[in-house]
């Protein structure tokens, strides 16, 4: 039976690990989280013939809860994810992130419970938690509670943030300095437990570690959000990995550090492609920082085009990129964008889609709102692929975006975004801006670009606006 | 049991191939990678069944059901959205056919 169940970790680890490579290649995939699914499904259905739950002396009652537990926990969790939108996706990968630190810590918590027990009553001759559990075990068990916790506690406040039910940037002065006490003490107490097997302790460690992680996530900038998502992600696969070592589960290990060094390289990644590095996300936001600089860089007047213009000026173009953001995705207008798309295709222009490595709320979540639209992915350009087109681009359409075409990022020191890669929508011969109105960024920041001599400006609701330009070009 | 210096090798390889993974992923698919990687750590739903599983006191069950909870919720949903993302996903041309044929 054990051998069974091995050979099912076994093959469910494999299973993870092709899926994972699948998943990297738009053809596979779809294919790529099938695989995956198999996997997770083999590894469930093996558990419960573990022998260590069916002699155990409550084990009809503890199936029936792992069941109940499942079915409330998989329930809620598939309808939510069926029901969610697409732009609000972010929000929804924190919220089921959080689940899974939640769930290591937990398993962490049982564990530490049980050494507690164990060396309190004196059964074995153990007297801390240090001698029930060993050395090692203890150690990785303590290191994935911290790091589920605050993966746990700081994922749901990402969600909360998101979903626009949090908008403080702040808690308590001097946060960072309480943030680094509150460090300390969790430590210091994750230490404590260690050497004892005091319940208390463990309590107050726990409530510690989930204090920290709403008090590190707080402060975090709205635009900053991503490279949080990710990192908390890391972070569960580590402490997902730790707690496998402590349950001597081969498949916990592999699939969690798997995703630990994935997330570690994904996070990094995205902090790279907005110019920040990860401790700058943690310790200083953009907007936050009172940024004097982005009020009197602007000069000039924006100039508007009306939709008509617009429509003509794209029509008669050899080559159209659209630039899209992520207020095109709050507009519901990128339905509205294909189909201007497949009139100005059949006209002969080529039209291209020029995505930042940060358009939406995080890496390739425009693609996946574009595909949702029914965007073919082979129209979509990264940035570093399209970025010398456009100096022989007739019109660069902005629609929705601002901060990731904002050529600050390229000549100005003293703006924020100040060595951020940008899309160099301003060397095409015309830059049409779709914006609702005359403010700035998510991130606050002016944008000399809206006020240049080659860009329009088609002020209006984006799905409105792409309505309008249709209309012209069909009227052609 | 995995322990010791096997333990070690499992942590340093599987920490390798996760880099392996990543490094080629083009841009497009970041989000539903990172979408994929959190369902792939749902696996802590296993572990999770362990730990209630074997719980003997009333505090442990209470607790290990949490974990139960927590981890179905991280597995499922994880898999729910990452496929509803990557289904959108197709080429230009034979907009209809290739995908819907792969899926039988």
């Amino acid at each position: 039976m054990e051998t069974l169940i091995q050979a099912s970790y076994l093959i469910a680890a494999a299973l993870f690990i092709l899926g994972l490579k699948q998943m990297s290649s738009p053809v596979t995939a779809r294919r790529g989280i099938l695989w995956a699914g198999a996997g997770m499904v083999l590894a469930t259905l093996a558990t419960f013939l573990t022998p260590e739950i069916l002699d155990s002396p409550q084990s009809t009652t503890n199936i029936i809860l792992i069941i109940v537990a499942i079915a409330l926990g998989g329930g809620y969790a598939w309808v939510s994810g069926k029901k969610v939108a697409m732009t609000d996706m972010p929000q929804m990968i924190a919220m089921y992130n959080g689940m899974g630190g939640g769930a290591a810590a937990t398993i962490a918590a049982v564990e530490l419970l049980k050494a507690s027990t164990e060396a309190s009553h004196d059964v074995t001759g153990a007297t801390t938690i240090a001698d029930a559990l060993g050395a090692d075990v203890a150690i990785l068990g303590i290191l994935g509670a911290v790091i589920g916790t605050i993966s746990f506690s700081g994922s749901i406040i990402a969600w909360a943030k998101l979903d626009g039910r949090l908008n403080r940037s702040k808690l308590l002065p001097a946060q960072h300095l309480v943030n680094a006490v509150l460090a300390i003490a969790t430590a210091g107490f994750a230490i404590a437990i260690y050497f004892s097997a005091d319940l208390n302790t463990i309590i107050t460690f726990y409530v510690l570690a989930l204090i920290l992680g709403i008090f590190i996530t707080v402060p975090v900038g709205g635009a900053d959000m991503p490279v949080i998502i990710s990192l908390f992600n890391a972070l569960t696969g580590l402490a997902v990995g730790f707690e496998g070592y402590v349950l001597g589960n081969a498949a916990m290990i592999i699939a969690g550090i798997v995703v630990g060094s994935a997330g570690s390289l994904l996070t990094q990644l995205m902090a790279v492609a907005m110019n920040r590095s990860v401790a700058n996300v943690f310790f200083a936001g953009v907007g936050t920082t009172e940024s004097t600089a982005g009020g009197d860089g602007t000069e000039g007047v924006m100039k508007e085009i009306q939709a008509q213009d617009a429509g003509i000026l794209m029509s008669f173009a050899s080559q159209v990129i659209i630039i899209p953001g992520y207020g095109m995705a709050v507009a519901q207008a990128q339905h509205k964008i294909w189909e201007l798309t497949q009139l100005l295709t059949d006209k002969g222009v080529t039209v291209k889609f020029a995505i930042h490595p940060v358009a939406g709320r995080m890496p390739g979540h425009m693609n996946v709102l574009l595909a949702e639209a029914g965007v073919p992915y082979d129209m979509i350009y990264d940035m570093e692929d399209v970025n010398a087109e456009f100096k022989t681009t007739t019109v660069a359409l902005v629609i929705g975006a601002n901060d990731v075409v904002n050529p600050s990022a390229k000549d100005d020191a003293s703006s924020p975004l100040y060595g951020m890669p940008i899309l160099n929508a301003y060397e095409s011969d015309n830059v049409i801006v779709i914006k609702r109105g005359r403010g700035a960024g998510f991130s606050g920041v002016e944008n000399p670009l809206f006020f240049a001599d080659n860009t329009k400006m088609l002020f209006g609701d984006g799905q409105k606006a792409a309505s309008q330009l249709i209309q012209s070009v069909k009227e052609l | 049991m995995i322990e010791g210096l096997a333990a070690i090798y499992i942590f340093m390889l599987a920490g390798f191939t996760g880099y392996e993974i990543i490094s080629k992923v083009p841009v497009i698919l970041h989000t539903p990678l990172m979408s994929g990687s959190n369902f792939v750590h749902g696996i802590v739903l296993v572990g999770a069944m362990v730990a209630l599983g074997i719980a003997d006191s009333t505090a442990e069950q209470i607790i290990g059901f949490i974990a139960v909870l927590l981890g179905a919720g991280n597995a499922v949903g994880g898999y729910v959205v990452t496929e509803r993302m990557l289904e959108m996903f197709k080429p230009s041309g034979n907009k209809a056919a290739a995908p819907k044929g792969e899926d039988a």
